[in-house]
């Protein structure tokens, strides 16, 4: 079936619905979501979303702006990182504004806490900059702009997954889409595409993000010849569930949780004097991983630490933290009244994706050349605003803001161009890609199923690319991927229905995770050094003469990395230094 | 601790059977692995044709409702041993009642979102927001309506009401929850609004107060309290 709107969103989390509210009224706009928008994965976020408000101790954006570029081990683009401070102040006030039930301080202003990385005057302590609501930040985020999306009476497609994207003489002109209930496939002929799709979590096993998050924006992308930058930098949070990898926010430790080793002792204290346990995320896992390799480690194979948030009393866990501390009670039966809770490093979050610019229209190379009608958004894109390792609490800030940022770039760009042609033969590549799966349910050649390959993928990355890598457990990965996808050319379905047919659509995304997964893992074999979440035990140094530099990675036709070039950081205020806490 | 768990799980395909029909499974799973796991474990590695929704695991994404043993539950909040899956007892999976049934698990969520969408599930203020601060709020009037903020939409509750099973122009708990949401939060102007539509007909009069919406809340939500409180407050705005 064919469509027409001056503009498709793909995807209807934080980062989607931002875009799509910035277009509705002013362009014909469609939100296209593989999954209902409330149950994106922005609804997961625990903690909080930060802006320098000021509204409990004094704070500045210059301030918020330096701790992400450091975070970032100064692979941040400094040019993106100053807009994500700055209109981070005005995202929230808008978000209050329609209706986002923050916390409150005494007076009735936003409440706000502690986060780890977030400090005040360039470095001296923590300062209180994340906005909450409660623990369940993007839980409120999300349905907040859901509603408003509805009030504005947004066009949504609702389970509808999006297999391709369209290019015609150089510009971007639309994709296409499985509806999920009917098994059709649709095309949507659009000026502007923005792709909000999110991250690829499920390439590793142990991990905090959704079933869904499989990268597939990412992949679509990649496939059209889009590049994919720093997809090395990954980040590992430091406090999942145990085994499961659920996420216990870092609030915990914003609100004075402690981690604490087999011993008991307080190991964080030994590695970050200053900020201890509140140091980034990509430390404090390494600390963990540390303790854990020298045998301070808890439970029967030594291979966990502890979460206590005991000390902190009834109240303010009820008050602050009441989903995590029932996280560890529901799946661990732990009680984090009495106990420390078992934690280890979990998948978490991708730095890299889809390169843009600070307005959210998609780059082409290390010149930055635009690929005109196309965007991206969100944990899919890479503005650079995260660099080499993320703060808490700074991810929902790039949803809104550069969701922003890309849907009002997009209604510009809508206004002033006409519309181009649909490629000949617009839906031959989704037919094909389609039309492998379906094969795979006859065929009876084919022998693999999905998820033998899924199992093997998460658990090779886990052991491979993971928070600490060298260049022979990725050499070993990149000798896995491709046996891996080979064999995925030979997968089977057992289901031979075209209606809501769940597992081609998981085979789909396999495939997906695979594209994500190779960038990912040639980009850090390449990267020889250390720097944020890419630690290299065989480069422990961070390289600025070699590597201040974003990765592009360029797909082959036939699956793989074709080749890589690199992009160099936007400096503007801040020269590299060495990252201590 | 590998023990073997056994599901019977109503099927039904549209394209295949005239009416649904169980199956069960027997496979390798954990005390301690959610229902979601179990799920996954069959569709992964023994019938790929097993249909369910689900997304983030942990009880948040609302997407994964369910009759389990007779009850509405997310699949990913209840764990084996919590059924008694570990020790022999063998778990009954359905649809949730009430939703038309689109493939095995699945139902038809939409009329569901659009009860929701009808009760105005948004901020409705008249007057201009300051410039450049937030809304003043304080933190009583914010502790009024938290636990109504924390809905996922999941329609478990819905779907263990008999109103809602039997009359189609009945919003519902789940939207009635919503609406609850937004009229007790102190900067909304809309609570008059949405009264009257949840008075249309019978509206909120259809509730029996007989709990199982609340019993059946993943997010521990005292559904069937908001649905007083709804009531009050249209019998007071009288
Ligand atoms: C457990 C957890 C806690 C977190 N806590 C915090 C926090 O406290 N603070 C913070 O700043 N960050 C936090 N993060 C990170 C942050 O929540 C995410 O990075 C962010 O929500 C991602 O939002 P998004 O809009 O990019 O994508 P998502 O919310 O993941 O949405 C992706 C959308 O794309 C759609 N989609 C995907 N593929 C397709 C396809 N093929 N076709 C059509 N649609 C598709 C999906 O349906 C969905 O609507 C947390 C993350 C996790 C996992
Ligand atoms: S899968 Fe999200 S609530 Fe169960």
């Amino acid at each position: 079936m064919y469509h027409k709107f001056d503009a498709v969103v793909v995807g209807a989390g934080g980062s989607g619905l931002m875009a799509a509210l910035q277009l509705v009224g002013k362009a014909n706009v469609a939100c296209i979501t593989k999954l209902y928008p409330s149950r994106s994965h922005t609804g997961a976020a625990q903690g909080g979303i930060c802006a320098a408000l000021g509204n409990t101790e004094e704070d500045h954006w210059e301030w918020h702006m330096f701790d992400t570029v450091k975070g970032g081990d100064y692979l941040t683009d400094q040019d993106a990182a100053e807009v994500l401070a700055r209109d981070a102040i005005e995202r929230i006030i808008e978000m209050e504004h329609m209706g986002l039930p923050f916390n409150r301080t005494p007076e009735g202003k936003i409440d706000q806490r502690r986060f780890g990385g977030h400090t005040r005057n360039f470095g001296e302590g923590p300062v209180r900059r994340a906005c909450f609501a409660a623990d369940r930040t993007g839980h409120m985020i999300l349905q907040t702009l859901y509603q408003q999306g509805i009030k504005e009476n947004v066009t949504f497609f609702n389970e509808f997954h999006v297999l391709d994207l369209l290019i015609n003489n150089g510009r971007c002109v639309g994709v296409t889409a499985l509806e999920i209930k009917t098994g059709e496939l649709h095309t949507f002929h659009a000026k502007a595409v923005i792709f909000a799709t999110g991250g690829f979590g499920r390439a590793w096993r142990v991990t905090s993000n959704a079933h869904a998050c499989t990268g597939d924006g990412m992949a679509v992308a990649y496939r059209a010849g889009i590049p994919l930058m720093d997809m090395e930098m990954y980040q590992f949070h430091p406090t999942g569930l145990y085994r499961i990898g659920i996420l216990l926010s870092e609030a915990a430790r914003g609100e004075g949780g402690i981690l604490r080793n087999a011993n008991g002792e307080r190991f964080c204290e030994r590695y970050a004097p200053t900020l201890k346990d509140l140091a980034p995320r990509d430390m404090v896992s390494r600390f963990i991983y540390q303790e854990i390799k020298e045998g301070r480690g808890a439970g029967p194979n030594k291979d966990y630490v502890y979460l206590h948030v005991d000390h902190l009393g009834k109240d303010v866990i009820d008050a602050k933290l009441p989903d995590i501390t029932d996280f560890a009670r529901t799946y661990l039966h732990v009680e984090p009244y009495k106990e420390g809770v078992p934690i280890q490093p979990t998948a978490h979050f991708a730095m890299g994706g889809i390169p843009t610019n600070i307005n959210g229209e998609v780059i082409m190379d290390e010149k930055a050349t635009v690929l005109p009608g196309c965007y991206a958004a969100g944990e899919a894109a890479c503005v650079s605003v995260h660099g080499a390792n993320r703060l808490g609490t700074n991810s929902l800030v790039d949803l809104v803001v550069f969701g922003k940022r890309a849907g009002l770039k997009a209604v510009e760009y809508v206004h002033q161009n006409d519309w181009e042609s649909l490629p000949a033969n617009y839906e031959t590549r989704s037919k094909e890609l389609l039309g492998f799966v379906n094969a795979g349910s006859s065929d009876t050649k084919r022998t693999e199923i999905a998820g033998d390959i899924r199992k093997d993928l998460q658990n090779s990355m886990q052991d491979n690319v993971s928070i600490v890598r060298n260049e022979t457990t990725l050499t070993n990965q990149m000798t896995k991927l491709a046996e891996l996808r080979e064999r995925y050319g030979r997968i089977r379905l057992q289901d031979k229905g075209t209606k809501f047919n769940t597992e081609r659509m998981e085979a789909l995304e396999l495939g997906c995770l695979l594209d994500c997964a190779e960038a990912a893992t040639k980009g850090a074999l390449e990267r020889k050094e250390s720097r944020g979440a890419q630690y290299r035990d065989d480069y422990e140094k961070r390289d600025d003469v070699n590597f201040l530099a974003h990765t592009l990675a360029y797909r082959a036709d036939s699956g793989g990395v074709k080749e890589l070039r690199y992009k160099p950081v936007v400096i503007t205020r801040f020269e590299p230094k060495e990252r201590k806490y | 601790m590998a023990t073997q768990v056994t599901l019977k799980i109503l099927r039904y395909d549209p394209e295949r059977d005239k009416k649904a029909h169980f199956e069960t499974y027997t496979v390798d799973a954990d005390p301690l692995d959610r229902i979601l796991d179990v799920l996954n474990t069959v569709k992964w590695y023994n019938d790929g044709s097993l249909t369910y929704r689900r997304s983030c695991a942990h009880g948040v994404c609302g997407s994964d409702a369910m009759r389990i043993n007779g009850r509405n539950r997310l699949a990913c909040k209840v764990l084996v041993r919590d059924v008694g899956g570990d020790t022999g007892k063998k778990i009954q999976i359905e649809p949730m009642l009430g939703f038309k049934i689109l493939k095995d698990l699945v139902v038809d969520m939409d009329p569901f979102f659009e009860k929701y969408k009808s009760i105005k599930p948004y901020l409705i203020n008249y007057e201009a927001a300051p410039a450049s601060s937030e809304r003043y709020q304080s933190q009583e009037d914010r502790e009024i309506y938290d636990e109504t903020t924390k809905c996922i939409l999941c329609g478990a509750c819905s779907g263990s009401c008999p109103p809602y099973w039997a009359g189609p122009d009945f919003v519902g708990p789940a939207a009635i929850v919503n609406a609850h949401r937004f009229i007790f939060d102190s900067r909304d102007q809309g609570g008059a609004e949405r009264l009257n539509i949840l008075g249309q007909g019978e509206g909120v009069f259809r509730c029996r107060t007989i709990y199982n919406c609340t019993d059946a809340c993943p997010r521990d939500i005292p559904v069937t309290k908001a649905i007083e409180q709804i009531r009050r407050a249209m019998l007071y705005n009288r």
